[in-house]
């Protein structure tokens, strides 16, 4: 188990003040400005060493995203934009980092916004987290007042940081979405090619990163690429915030090391699953996108982005969704496809169409009413979804319903048997 | 998702406070010259938050204020489902309906807003002090069930608390906010597995 | 730069700036779409475009996808593209379902029927007799868009192409998408008339029967019509039209590709006019008896004629051409007035002070041309209603880069900003002395122009304001090296006209001759009692109240203004009656044939003229129409190379220094339009019920929506 030493975000309950003073005797805003003369490929350098994969639910390499930022500020200025619109069902670790360590995502910011050459840069949270804005707004007023960030600041680097906010849209957590929202329209996501990096907010050069993404990079700068990539495993380092809901005895959020067992978080930080492991059935293990794992593949697999991609789903967002065997697994699900139909934007096809199909035959399953033969047709729809649209929202209506006809097809099958028994019975 | 059309009665006229215009030109100012339309969340937000919904002439405000056509404000009111395109109640429940939730009673605090505000969301009750509606994920899985009520969010309900919660609002009342257990915020419920040294 | 790309097995090389559809296109495939369009922005959401990127984990989108993003295979070999492979197919199909499950069934009943997009690539691109979608049908409520757009919204596969033509070409945003998901509705801004001109181009955009056309509903199926190539004549741009028609009747009009002249647009009135084609005709001849107008013989009106003529003096009679009519008929008028020594003609009914060589009364830039300007001033004109098409490829240039616009005249939403300069006329002198700013941004311009507007030519002072916008044109470099601006030449002195006859009418010199009496000259000196005998060809734009009673011939199309004033009517045809040519403001000349007979005892005009010429015993010297073009070809060498442009020479000083005349401005006359009401600006708008319910709604009242259903 990560030691209390190896945490990151040390006040990610709350029992401390979230204010400037004790967020420096945490250790936030300690050498800052020794980091930033350290210059900017060292730090990318160090970023990339630290292993450090974005935390929004790709996992694409911070370092490296950082890097595709064009060298030269050139006519076009140079933003960063921190996604705090933190949307996915069974997430709600960024909403820990906002309201009760945001000077970690504050000094992030400067430190990013740096390396990437950007002297501006936008938080934008979900519309919902409205306290949780409040207590971000606060640090960065007081980063302001202590003249940490702004114009003529202690570190040397103008540095000007806005806090945004949206208005209830899953897909403005999209990035492209997200900036098309911050420019004033609709949250519509953009095609790509061009990508952010160089036609991202108002044209300009721009990088998109997760909150927990920006709010771990001082402390890795701090405390070196090697202590970072020393935990957790090749390729899946560091630490990362897990949220643990559903049918456990003690739902929490908690920060452990990449690589974790999944039944191991589950039996140390959540106290179990309700009823004793075996009372389990499923799990969302990354946040509601990405498949399900029937319990035989929870006993054993790691929390971790290849891990869970090898067992066909995914870290996600690292939000471990529990389902017990008194769950109805279908319904389940199909209060997610529900979501997605809600989510979808309506920009393409696909999705447009495909969620409200995929939710409708979903709703059909929970009772069983349909034949036999539309398991496959609800499949072959996913599949038509999948891989087919602008963003990934349509993958992601897509693959919990896949996840759940690869792993409980029987249980489709049996409630169609038992509703057709039953209105012949009726009969 | 239904269809999202402005409300069928609509005020005559809308003007931003004085206070409200200057919070709305500050938000203006974030963005750089041109950029004004950015702050068009921000404005019809202050909007909804002065008139309690949002309505045609704001809209139309808003459009004037941030130099857009109205058609791309209402685009914007339309999408987004936080902006309330007719009138809520005095304190509008916004109860998270989504998986992570309903794993966990989400039911019992739907069917609590049905029978203490009224059997139909979107509808204000008889006392005009409440309203409710389901939301999609609202962010804090692991307090589930919740729900946010204005401003402030209510955590690990169930149905009697839900009924506690708005009789206390009904009689004029500040409930406590956050967790409704013996729970500080997120951590594991009956106590922390992790940094469990004494606060300073 | 070029990439190579094997397209369907075949290597191809495709510059690196197209997109991977062109280049798909470049390589004789053909890629299904419903939002990609050519003019207008890639929005990449319909999906039906996608191919195979042989090696990449889905299909591509290949009219976002550009060229220069697809890169070689890893071994250095060029990218394959597969358009028909299995994995294209499959991509293509599941779109075209997904598109179809809540698209009515209801074909049979849909005007775009035959013509649908979504109908065709169905047949083409989806699967057949395939059906497994068991959930009720979306239903969308349908939208008010104006008295020229039908909804039928469940139709609506929400492409988007109206909603960027209304922002990005129109330049009115007052289409968009509200809602989100499946709830997504194409809609204007709560029920409001979409405003712009150009409002019927989204009907032929909608790649479904979504938005159709109001006035054309239910009329007609395509297939049933017969097309004829023409020419809109509603304005002097000369858009290339399509005259839809079924027996007897044009049923509607739609416009035809011609990338210098119109691209593919059509502006409203040039569109919707077809119903005032059947209205308010002159069928027949009359002739005046006892104050009423009674019908006549052919015969007798044209003895009537004869008799009066003969018993006119020459110098107390007068021809006026119309705005409509064509340069044959115009030729023919101006044959038969010289014939009988009458020196008083005119074709300017606004009065501007126009005349003399080509170049002083055309739009010299060229259309096209517009397009590398990076300066423009306007003079006493709104191209937004003198010639909406025109207006729409000023946004164009204006939407690419760094056109500078300074109008001066009324202030109106032009839809791309300009530099406000009022309508004081001084403010004119204050440019053409230099002293202006806005001067200098034209002195520093590579390719200014200016566009003057007859707003700025029919006043008292007109030749004074042509002396001074030449004299600016002059100064700031406007008239630059010989040929077109592709060619390294530049001409921006350019007359915007609003008459389709009256590039032709110049042409033939239809002005008074050397003592001749113009417009104003004529109808004074009939209120005077010096003019007694007037011809009217189609002129119906005059203050005809005032001139008192002199006897008048009206020959034309339509019941107008004109033909109430007539001692006697000849009956003659609209431009879709007859092969008639017509210049452009351009000076591009282009042909409008039939398509249609005339109604009743209605005639070519030309050919009135001609039997009325007999009666008056000076016979024109040709018989037939071809004979007729080529006395005109001879005079006119122009008039035989149908579509050319004419070639600007050059910056030849006498041509250039001796415009309009050095007198004083008349300081105390504002600047007033040419138009008042776009929708009603000649006889046939005017006996249109669309136009007048446009006019009525779009101009008048907004909000008069029941009237209009």
């Amino acid at each position: 188990m990560l030691s209390d030493s190896d945490r990151i975000f040390t006040n990610l309950y709350g029992f401390e003040s979230a204010g400037l003073e004790a967020a420096k005797k945490r250790g936030n805003w300690d050498g800052t400005k020794a980091i930033l003369e350290r210059g900017v490929d060292s730090i990318i350098d160090t970023m990339k060493k630290s292993g450090l994969r974005g935390r929004g639910g790709a996992g694409f390499p911070t370092g490296l995203k950082w890097s595709f930022m064009p060298k030269e500020v050139k006519e076009r200025p140079h933003y960063l934009v921190v996604n705090a619109d933190e949307s996915e069902p069974g997430t709600c670790k960024d909403r820990d980092i906002l309201r009760h360590d945001p000077h970690t995502l504050v000094e992030g910011c400067l430190i990013a916004s740096f390396a990437m050459r950007a002297h501006v840069a936008y938080i934008y949270v979900r519309g919902e987290f409205i306290r949780e804005r409040e207590a971000l707004q606060r640090a960065v007023d007081e980063a302001y007042a202590a003249k940490l960030i702004g114009k003529d600041n202690i570190h040397g680097w103008d540095f000007d940081l806005y806090v945004h906010h949206g208005a209830g849209a899953y897909i403005c957590g999209e990035e492209t979405a997200l900036l098309e929202s911050l420019e004033g329209k609709k949250g519509q996501p953009r095609l790509k090619p061009p990508f952010p990096a160089n036609m991202g907010l108002y044209g300009c050069p721009t990088t998109v990163n997760n909150v927990e993404s920006i709010a771990v990079a001082p402390t890795i700068l701090r405390r070196g690429a090697e202590w970072f990539a020393g935990i957790g495993r090749p390729n899946n380092t560091g630490t990362k915030v897990f949220c643990i809901s559903g049918h456990v005895n003690r739902p929490c959020n908690v920060e452990e090391a990449m690589g974790i067992p999944l039944k191991e978080l589950i039996e140390k930080h959540a106290g179990g699953v309700r009823g004793g492991w075996d009372n389990l059935l499923a799990i969302i293990p990354g946040g509601a996108s990405v498949p399900l794992l029937p319990k035989s593949i929870c006993d054993t697999v790691l929390m971790d982005f290849d891990s869970l991609k090898n067992v066909q789903s995914g870290l996600g967002t690292a939000a471990v969704i529990v389902m017990d065997k008194s769950t109805d697994v279908v319904k389940a699900i199909q209060r997610l496809s529900y979501f997605y139909k809600h989510e979808s934007c309506g920009q393409c096809t696909p999705c447009r169409e495909g969620t409200g199909w995929m939710w409708r035959v979903m709703t059909r399953m929970v009772k069983g009413n349909a034949k036999p033969e539309e398991i496959d047709l609800l499949l072959d729809v996913t599949k038509q979804v999948e891989g087919h649209t602008i963003c990934a929202l349509g993958d992601a209506a897509a693959w919990p319903i896949q996840g759940l006809i690869r792993h409980f097809r029987p249980e489709l099958e049996r409630r169609i048997a038992e509703y057709h028994a039953m209105a012949r019975a009726a009969e | 998702m239904s269809v999202r059309r402005l409300h069928e009665i609509q005020p005559e006229s809308f003007a931003f406070s004085e206070a409200n215009l200057a919070r709305v030109q500050e938000w203006m100012a974030k963005f750089p010259e041109g950029r004004q339309r950015s702050a068009v969340i921000a404005a019809l937000w202050i909007g909804q938050e002065q008139e309690g919904w949002v309505t045609k002439p704001m809209v139309e405000e808003v459009g004037r204020l941030l130099d857009m056509p109205y058609i791309r404000v209402l685009e914007v009111a339309t999408f987004y489902t936080m902006f309330y395109l007719a009138p809520v109640g005095k304190h509008h429940l916004q109860v998270c309906t989504t998986t992570p939730c309903w794993l966990r009673g989400s039911d019992e605090v739907v069917k609590a807003c049905k029978k203490h505000i009224h059997d139909k969301p979107h509808t204000v009750s008889a006392d005009g002090q409440f309203s409710w509606e389901e939301m999609e994920c609202l962010g804090a899985c692991v307090n589930a069930p919740m729900m946010l009520i204005d401003k402030d969010p209510y955590e690990d309900l169930t149905g009697d608390k839900v009924v506690e919660i708005i009789e206390a609002l009904r009689r004029g009342e500040s409930p406590k906010t956050g967790s409704q257990i013996d729970r500080h915020t997120s951590e594991p419920v009956g106590g922390r597995t992790t940094l469990t040294k004494e606060e300073a | 730069m070029a990439r190579k790309l094997i397209i369907d097995g075949k290597e191809i090389e495709a510059e690196d700036t197209l997109t991977l559809l062109q280049a798909c296109e470049q390589a004789g495939a053909e890629i299904p779409r419903f939002c990609y369009h050519e003019r207008l922005s890639v929005a990449g959401n319909c999906r039906m475009c996608m191919v195979e990127w042989v090696g990449a984990p889905k299909p591509q989108v290949s009219c976002s996808l550009q060229v220069k993003d697809i890169f070689p295979n890893k071994d250095g070999t060029p990218a394959k593209i597969n358009t028909n492979s299995p994995v294209a197919k499959k991509a293509r199909e599941g779109v075209m379902e997904f598109l179809l499950i809540n698209h009515p069934l209801d074909c049979p009943i849909c005007d775009q029927g035959g013509e649908c997009d979504l109908q065709d690539q169905a047949m083409g691109y989806g699967r057949a007799n395939f059906h497994r979608f068991h959930e009720n049908k979306r239903a969308v409520e349908d939208k008010y868009m104006g008295p020229l757009i039908k909804t039928a919204m469940n139709r609506c596969i929400q492409c988007t192409r109206c909603v960027r033509f209304a922002t990005e070409v129109a330049g009115v945003p007052d289409l968009g998408a509200t809602g989100r998901g499946e709830d997504m509705e194409i809609t204007t801004y709560l029920e409001k008339a979409f405003s712009s001109e150009l409002s019927g181009n989204v009907v032929d955009l909608c790649p479904v029967g979504a938005l159709t056309s109001k006035p054309y509903s239910y009329n007609a199926r395509p297939w049933e019509l017969k097309h004829t190539e023409s020419i809109d004549i509603m304005d002097a741009q000369g858009c290339n039209t399509r005259i839809d028609t079924r027996g007897r009747s044009v049923l509607r009009v739609l416009p035809r590709l011609n990338e210098e002249i119109n691209e593919e647009w059509l502006h409203d009135k040039g569109r919707h006019i077809w119903d005032g084609l059947g209205r308010q005709r002159l069928d027949r001849p009359y002739v005046r008896k006892n104050g009423k107008l009674q019908a006549a013989s052919w015969h007798d009106a044209f003895a009537l004629i004869a008799a009066k003529a003969k018993a006119t003096k020459p110098e107390r009679m007068a021809a006026i051409v119309g705005d409509l009519a064509a340069a044959e008929e115009i030729k023919a008028l101006k044959d038969l007035m010289t014939s009988l020594g009458v020196i008083n003609l005119d074709c300017r009914q606004e009065g501007a002070t126009l005349g003399g060589a080509r170049p002083s009364y055309l739009f010299n830039t060229s259309i096209a041309g517009v397009e590398a300007a990076d300066a423009l001033l306007l003079i006493g004109c709104n191209p937004r209603w003198e010639a909406p098409v025109l207006n729409a490829r000023i946004r164009k240039t204006w939407l690419a880069g760094a056109l500078q616009v300074a109008n001066l005249g009324l202030a109106v939403d032009l839809t791309y900003p300009a530099a406000e300069l009022g309508t004081d006329i001084a403010t004119l002198e204050a440019l053409a002395d230099g002293s202006h700013p806005f001067a200098e941004v034209l002195r520093n311009a590579k390719r200014p122009m200016l566009i003057l507007g007859t707003g700025a030519l029919a006043r008292k002072d007109g030749a004074a304001v042509l002396y001074r916008a030449a004299k600016i044109a002059r100064e700031t470099g406007m008239i630059g090296p010989a040929g077109t601006a592709a060619e390294g030449g530049w001409n921006g002195f350019n007359v915007l006209h609003t008459a389709a006859s009256r590039v032709a009418a110049l042409d033939l010199g239809f002005v008074p001759g050397p003592e001749g009496r113009d417009v104003t000259g004529i109808i004074d000196g009939a209120q005077k009692g010096e003019i007694d005998f007037i011809y009217l060809l189609g002129a119906d734009e005059l203050p005809l109240e005032t001139m008192g009673r002199p006897f008048v011939v009206y020959q034309g199309s339509h019941g107008d203004a004109g033909a109430s004033y007539a001692d006697v009517i000849l009956p003659g045809s609209a431009f879709s009656e007859k092969d008639g040519l017509f210049a452009n403001f351009e000076g591009r000349v282009q042909e409008a044939p039939r398509a249609v007979f005339p109604p009743g005892e209605a005639k070519e005009d030309w050919a009135i003229l001609r039997a009325l010429s007999e009666e008056l015993k000076h016979p024109l010297p040709y018989d037939t129409l071809e004979a007729l073009r080529r006395v005109l070809v001879a005079e006119l060498p122009q008039y035989g190379a149908l579509g050319t442009l004419p070639r600007h020479e050059g910056a030849d000083p006498a041509l250039w220094g001796a415009l309009g005349a050095e007198g004083p401005l008349a300081i105390d006359v504002p600047l007033a339009a040419a138009i008042g009401d776009y929708y009603l600006t000649n006889a046939i708008a005017r006996a249109s019920l669309v136009m007048a319910d446009c006019s009525r709604i779009l101009l008048h009242d907004g909000q008069t929506k029941m009237a209009a259903e």
